[in-house]
């Protein structure tokens, strides 16, 4: 007898369970940095389809990549694109969306200097790579005519954990660093010539804080909102700027944009362009495995397009120039 | 099945089913008119005890079993997910000290040396301070301090590690990079495990932090293995002539013993997979260092931080095979502990396990 009620509240909570699941939901997984403004798409969404869910997990782009290829998830995200190796060993074929823009910046605290740091491209990479190790050196003085700086060691900090922030650094310092392309390279961790390790932003941002002589590098986002001082960097145009929401468009507008759209916009041309910049992407597999979830998915982008990018600087990142929306647009056009 | 069968609406009734079919009758049918019709389902027959009992034999048999087949399982998926570098590096691995994900060269030495220098490092703050708060509870505490006391204990480990992390950055570091170090630095320089330069961040502030999250379990377990002393042990001892040291001391610590090792290796359980916090004090640097104010990284750290990052096949197995090496060292540790455990067993008396 309690059998058979057993079997008949089963009954009703999976009869239940199937009126709340009519509605559609997608899965996705993969970058924590555009997590902000992907939540906020997803929910706006939503409220707009009501019969449309998107979840979305924020695993990290390894792990994003990871469920995209092998199909577990409806779409991942990453915030440096995939390989062509990683491309190959895909079961599925993967096509690149760029959403976003952010930047990354160096942060810092020294101990009676209240003001803008100015970063030549080598000084940076050269503190990183531990050939300057003292606030007082020559190199960073001439980059600051008038500002006094201590006698105070430099404490390197960067993140310990793997992330799509550490890759955009550390393909920025291997572009304008033979010797740091040598010794350590670019990966979302690599072998760090000097320096302690903080996890995540808030982890990097509490140890510069309560380091003297501290220096790190964290996402523009994470600087902003939380005032931690940071500083402006040499451009390729030899131009000393500050992260802002136009120097990283710029960064962006000045970069011939491949078919793919797996392009790296650090040190970009441009004489306003912020050099240590990225887009963040979604990775769509083509073709949709499902129709009806493919058809939500091109909706939803066209609807990012139109309706999302105009949400995102109030989050601190940038829109995409109005020439690679475009250019979206048409890639949008052809997934099935 | 048969039992069921008896009308339960009369009672009275002799039911003549049961008086054959049933092969020990020992409960009279009036008696059996208190137990009811559950009485009566209790003592069915031999033969549904029989298959009951089997049944519950085998229940906790596959149970028990089971455990042994988790850690099989365990094992043979982290053996068979590291395939790569247990192929490629053999068993240099565990013994190279080179970690650069992008030149695909891997070594977990570093790694497991941080893993123990800390957890040791926590248990020499950690057990001396719990014993003493054990034995101050137990023992001397005045009554009305005695909950409270307890109460914060409790306490220390309900609080979440990510927390014991921030808190560790934020508080713990400045402390110990201002006072502690430099005078750990002049007083103890000379052995050269105190120089360098003072981060405040690093393998001391690690130990701290983990001394601090393994006081409530070393504490509590020791407490409860103390109030099991029987009393007329201590009132022995004193009758002897004994000082209330020497009690606590012959009389008390040395029956509590066993139990104490039993709590200290929870504490090091505890320490050795421990996380967030110390992943956000160490340092995160896969270097060996003598001085415990340099940096270090450990095991369970370098997992939880570049596990979801980690792209490539050769980089996740990597990581896949410093889950292997954690479990090797903390099968490698409990062996250890338990052969301490065997070694302070033999030759005490009995009255040493109550």
């Amino acid at each position: 007898m309690t059998l058979q009620r057993t079997l008949r509240v089963l009954f009703c909570l999976t009869v239940l369970a199937g009126m709340a699941f009519a509605q559609t939901t997608l899965n996705g997984a993969g970058a924590t940095f555009p997590y902000p403004i992907y939540s906020k798409w997803f929910s706006e969404y939503h409220k707009a389809h009501g019969d449309v869910e998107i979840n979305y997990q924020s695993i990290g782009s390894g792990g994003g990549i990871r469920q995209v290829t092998t199909g577990t998830v409806d779409f991942g995200a990453s915030d440096g694109p995939m390989t062509d190796e990683q491309l190959q060993q895909s079961k599925v074929k993967i096509v690149h969306i760029p959403t976003v823009l952010g930047a990354v910046v160096p942060a810092y605290n020294v101990p009676g200097v209240s003001g803008e740091i100015k970063f030549p491209a080598d000084v940076l990479a050269n503190i990183f790579l531990n050939k300057i190790s003292n606030w007082n050196d020559k190199a960073i003085a001439a980059a600051n005519p008038g500002v006094k700086f201590p006698d105070q060691n430099i404490i390197v900090i960067h993140r310990s954990d793997g992330s799509g922030t550490t890759y955009i650094f550390t393909d920025f310092l291997s572009k304008v660093s033979p010797d740091w392309l040598q010794v350590a390279g670019k990966g979302t961790a690599v072998k760090w010539p000097v320096g302690l390790g903080g996890k995540g932003n808030e982890g990097v941002a509490g140890m510069i804080r309560q380091t003297p002589g501290a220096i790190g590098y964290i996402e523009l986002i994470y600087a902003l909102q939380n005032n931690i001082p940071y500083g402006s960097v040499k451009n390729s145009s030899g131009q000393f700027i500050k992260a802002s929401l136009e120097s990283v468009t710029a960064a962006a507008q000045g970069v011939k944009m491949p078919n793919d759209y797996r392009v790296s916009i650090t040190n970009p041309p441009g004489k306003t362009a912020y050099p240590i910049s990225s887009f963040t992407w979604l990775l769509i597999p083509q073709p949709y495995k499902d129709g009806a979830k493919g058809k939500i998915i091109t909706d939803f982008l066209n609807w990012e397009l139109d309706n999302g990018q105009g949400m995102a600087g109030s989050l601190s990142y940038a829109p995409l120039p109005k020439e690679v929306a475009d250019k979206v647009r048409q890639t949008i056009k052809g997934l099935k | 099945m048969a039992a069921s069968e008896v009308p339960s609406n009369s009672p009275a009734v002799k039911p003549p089913k049961v008086a054959t079919t049933v092969e020990i009758p020992k409960p009279k049918p009036e008696s059996l008119k208190d137990f009811g019709v559950l009485g009566q389902s209790r003592f069915g027959s031999s033969a549904g005890v029989r298959v009951a009992d089997n049944i519950f034999r085998g229940a906790m048999l596959v149970s028990a079993l089971s455990i042994f087949g988790i850690v099989l399982l365990v094992l043979w998926e982290l053996i068979q997910k590291s395939q790569m570098t247990l192929h490629q590096f053999g068993w240099k691995f565990f013994i190279g000290s080179d970690w650069d994900p992008v030149a695909g060269n891997f070594g977990a030495l570093p790694f497991i040396y941080g893993t123990i220098v800390s957890s040791i490092l926590a248990l020499i703050i950690a057990v001396p301070l719990s014993v003493g708060v054990a034995v101050f509870t137990t023992e001397m505490c005045p009554k009305a301090l005695r909950t409270p006391i307890s109460f914060m204990v409790e306490l220390l480990a309900a609080i979440p590690s990510v927390i014991y992390g921030l808190w560790a950055i934020f508080v713990l570091a400045p402390l110990l990079r201002n006072y502690v170090q430099p005078w750990l630095a002049k007083t103890l320089g000379w052995t050269g495990l105190f120089s360098g330069p003072p981060y405040g961040i690093g393998m001391l502030a690690a130990g701290v932090i983990l001394a601090i999250m393994i006081i409530p379990i070393i504490a509590s377990v020791t407490r409860e293995v103390l109030i099991a002393v029987p009393q007329n042990q201590r009132e022995g001892v004193l009758a002897l002539g004994a000082t209330r040291w020497e009690m606590i001391r012959t009389g008390v610590l040395r029956n509590a013993r066993i139990g104490i090792v039993g709590g200290v290796i929870l504490g090091l359980g505890r320490a050795l997979g421990e996380t967030m916090a110390v992943t956000m004090v160490i340092g995160n640097r896969p270097e060996i260092a003598k001085s415990l104010f340099a940096p270090g990284y450990t095991m369970a750290s370098v997992i939880a931080n570049e596990f979801s990052e980690a792209s490539d096949d050769l980089y996740l197995s990597a990581l896949v095979e410093i889950g292997l090496a954690l479990f090797i060292v903390t099968m490698i540790v409990n062996a250890l502990a338990r052969l301490l455990v065997w070694s302070i067993t033999r030759g005490t008396p009995a009255r040493a396990h109550a």
